[in-house]
């Protein structure tokens, strides 16, 4: 306990420094924790695939369209569960800028392959009677203030109407959660035959297939079992694992976790220097005291310590404020409501993987002085002041 | 003048007294040169990006797409549409006196990225051999063009150095059919690098488009004048098109990642306020510890304002020289890198990372501001130091 007051004195004993060295570290870890943050919402997307959801796909690249008889036929393969078709709508509300993830979906066969989408048992009634409704997620409802019983006009950048409007009437008639906190709420779907039956080109073509299969070890065979059943024919199919798909299409941006990963560890390096540097110099100027402290006995060993304890107390404080600030920053991006993104979560093992870094960072920028405090002869000490 | 030179002698004996500090002022200058590094980085990226976009346009060939489309792969345009377009006003003409116009398709396939070997999308545009000669700065460098009527395709430069797969003499199969790589041409950098070219009706054919396209590339008799073709579209109610010079078309695709910009500038300066926070430290640590000299300075007739500007100058010295390296590092590391992100037409577009010296003004920009800052509190405290006071310091 004595230890500890000292050490507290120690690290308080030059507030202006204590406070540029903390505000360093601070704000590096609050990089870290935002930065992390978003690269776990990217993560999400592919860490929540289902293990047991398959996509099927034109094999020339999933721009390209399939037949929708491919639906019936694909209903005939063993060891699924469902399969399902999706069309995307290339929508905008307003603002072309303003994109909507928004899909045409058939209605009957939707929710049984994605069931993580959560709606009330009235929710689901109004959509299966209502030709014009739309589900959207609770995200993308918010940001364009949509609720249930709104008219909304949505426009397509790729289709347009047998009249050459590219609007569509729809009624909001749910708004969907996610079963997990960082699940996507942020698509929209709408009913296939409303956009089958009022588009001007394309009848009858789908966008791609979603497949259930009974268990997730089945995936090989139900994948071969659809490309082989169209091999050799003008649309053949690729089917691959949800997950492989999410992957391949975050991929495509970039190496993402390679830039965020940089930045972090540049920012690290920073303070790791500028931190560093401090520690070394405010246990120089202790010098004396040091030697004072072992000729009233203190063992090195028990210096070495008090200098450690004072580079980790000082890694902890900061690097928890810059955690707590990250929360607030997370709470504040979500609100804006700007990302397309699946929701930040500050979670757990970003939290425990900050309070180890932050250990290392207090670890190595003691050890240094912690090292020469321990060798200090006495004599040297005391005849440097 | 006195006061002038007094400043000068100061600056000086700081700089030079600089060495007896060296681990304090290096923190100081390896700290802002990464935030300038980190800043540069992100810039060089959307400012290659923007000019490879930017560079692909013509002034001399508008573009006709489905209105609303915003983008080619969304565009769908019939073959009678591209009739009455093609007899517009101000449409450059042939010796036989016929519009010079090329009916495009623009489709995607699969490719394989090298960097990480996950497939994407890769455009595949189908085009005539008008198509080609209205475009400037294409040259096959190697193999051949394309010979029309047959299921050869020719890849853009960009293709070869990103994705596997689209190698000079191999052979790729899309869907049914196979085809074969002829040749390799260049556009001088454009995103027109970033595509595999093949006989338009070869293509229609593959992807069932029947007779339809998706752009109109347009010549145009005079350079950047596209009204006879915006006063025909508006006055025929069977064309629901947009037209743009293709140059306007790419450069507002070019401000997709623009966003990096702000994301750049964003990490880098709250980064740059914790390299501010270490510089204050050094400066602070350099004022304490030339509090002697100051004094001695002060007592023998120096002003305080010299101590003042002393200090100011060592800061701005330390982060100038952080911003320096900073930017070198970028420069050496970034420049010239070639990268493929999608773009706004939903492929991949390839580009190169550049610097300028625009970029390298930002740079120093920054590092001048954190010096600045960083210099002034602590000048201050110099400026404001009591003889006395420091004399005891000292003892």
């Amino acid at each position: 306990m004595k230890d500890f007051f000292l050490v507290f004195k120690n690290l308080t004993r030059k507030p202006l420094r204590l406070f540029l060295t903390m505000f360093a570290t601070f704000v590096a870890f609050l990089i870290y924790g935002v930065l992390t943050t978003f690269q776990v919402a990217i993560d999400a997307g592919v860490e929540l695939s289902a293990d047991d959801r398959l996509v099927a796909v034109n094999k020339i690249n999933f721009t390209q369209p399939l037949p929708i008889s491919y639906v019936n036929r694909v209903k005939g393969i063993e060891n699924i569960t469902g399969v399902t078709h999706l069309n995307w709508f290339g929508g905008y509300f307003q603002d072309p800028q303003n994109v909507i993830v928004m899909f045409a979906v058939d209605e009957d066969t939707f929710l049984d392959v994605y069931s993580e989408i959560v709606l009330s048992e009235e929710e689901i009634a109004n959509w299966m009677q209502n030709q014009q409704g739309l589900i959207a997620g609770k995200q993308i409802a918010e940001r364009n203030g949509w609720s249930v019983g709104d008219r909304v006009p949505v426009n397509s950048n790729i289709f347009s109407q047998a009249d050459g409007s590219s609007a569509w009437e729809f009624d909001v008639v749910g708004i969907y959660t996610g079963a997990d906190e960082q699940a996507d709420v942020n698509s929209v779907y709408f009913h296939y035959d409303y956009f089958n039956e009022t588009q001007s080109f394309g009848g009858d073509f789908i966008g791609f297939m979603g497949i259930r299969t009974v268990d997730p070890s089945l995936n090989e065979t139900v994948i071969k079992a659809v490309d082989d059943m169209f091999a050799n024919t003008p649309f053949e199919t690729e089917t691959v694992p949800e997950k492989a798909f999410n992957q391949a299409f975050i991929e495509q941006i970039g190496n993402l976790s390679l830039i965020l990963g940089s930045v972090v560890f540049a920012a690290f390096f920073i303070i790791l220097v500028i931190v560093g540097n401090s520690m070394v110099l405010s246990i120089r100027e202790r010098t004396g005291e040091i030697g004072v402290l072992k000729t009233l006995g203190f063992r090195s060993r028990r210096i070495f310590f008090m200098v450690l304890a004072e580079s980790l107390l000082l890694a902890l404080l900061a690097g928890a404020l810059g955690l707590i600030a990250t929360s607030a920053a997370v709470d504040m991006l979500n609100g804006l409501g700007v990302l397309q993104l699946p929701t930040l979560v500050l979670k757990k093992e970003i939290v425990l993987e900050a309070v180890a870094i932050m250990v290392a960072l207090g670890l190595i920028t003691g050890i240094i002085p912690a090292v020469n405090a321990l060798r200090l002869n006495i004599i040297t000490a005391l005849s440097r002041q | 003048m006195r006061l002038l030179s007094e400043i000068w002698t100061v600056i000086v004996m700081n700089v030079q007294s600089l060495p007896r500090r060296i681990w304090m002022s290096l923190a100081a200058v390896l700290a802002v040169s990464v935030v300038v590094a980190v800043l540069l980085s992100f810039l060089a990226m959307s400012n290659g990006f923007a000019s490879t976009l930017g560079g692909t346009g013509s002034d001399t060939v508008a573009v006709v797409t489905r209105s609303g489309s915003q983008s080619e792969l969304n565009s769908v345009i019939g073959r009678d549409s591209v009739n009455i377009v093609s007899t517009a006003p101000g449409i450059a003409q042939d010796a036989n006196g016929q519009p010079i116009y090329s009916a495009e398709l623009y489709v995607v396939v699969d490719g394989i990225k090298k960097s990480s070997g996950t497939e994407v999308n890769i455009p595949m545009r189908g085009i005539s051999p008008t198509g080609f000669e209205l475009r400037d700065q294409v040259d096959i460098v190697a193999g051949r063009m394309f010979e029309a009527g047959t299921n050869e395709l020719i890849v853009g430069q960009g293709i070869i150095d990103q994705f596997s797969g689209f190698d000079l003499g191999q052979e790729v199969t899309f869907g049914k059919t196979r085809w074969s790589v002829v040749g390799v041409f260049s556009t001088g950098g454009s995103a027109f690098e970033s595509e595999l070219w093949a006989d338009a009706r070869m293509v229609q054919d593959l992807f069932n488009r029947n007779n339809s396209f998706q752009t109109i590339r347009i010549l145009l008799a005079e350079p950047g004048d596209i009204s006879g073709i915006e006063t025909m579209i508006e006055n025929d109610p069977r064309l629901i098109l947009d037209v743009d010079t293709e140059s306007d078309y790419f450069a507002a695709q070019g401000e997709a990642l623009e966003g990096i910009v702000y994301f750049g500038w964003g990490i880098s300066i709250v980064m740059g306020l914790g390299a501010l926070a270490g510089a204050l430290n050094t400066m602070y640590t350099s004022v304490a510890s030339r509090a002697g000299e100051i004094a001695t300075l002060r007592a023998i007739g120096f002003s305080n304002v010299s101590a003042f500007f002393g200090t100011l100058a060592e800061s701005i010295v330390l982060s100038l020289v952080g911003g320096v390296v900073g930017a070198i590092v970028s420069y050496l590391f970034m420049d010239g890198l070639t990268a493929a992100t999608i773009g706004p037409g939903f492929t991949q577009v390839v580009f190169t990372f550049e610097m300028s010296p625009a970029l390298f003004q930002n740079g120093i920009q920054l590092a001048l501001a954190i010096g600045i800052v960083g210099g002034f509190f602590p000048a201050w405290r110099a400026a404001r130091l009591p003889v006395v006071t420091a004399f005891q310091k000292m003892a």
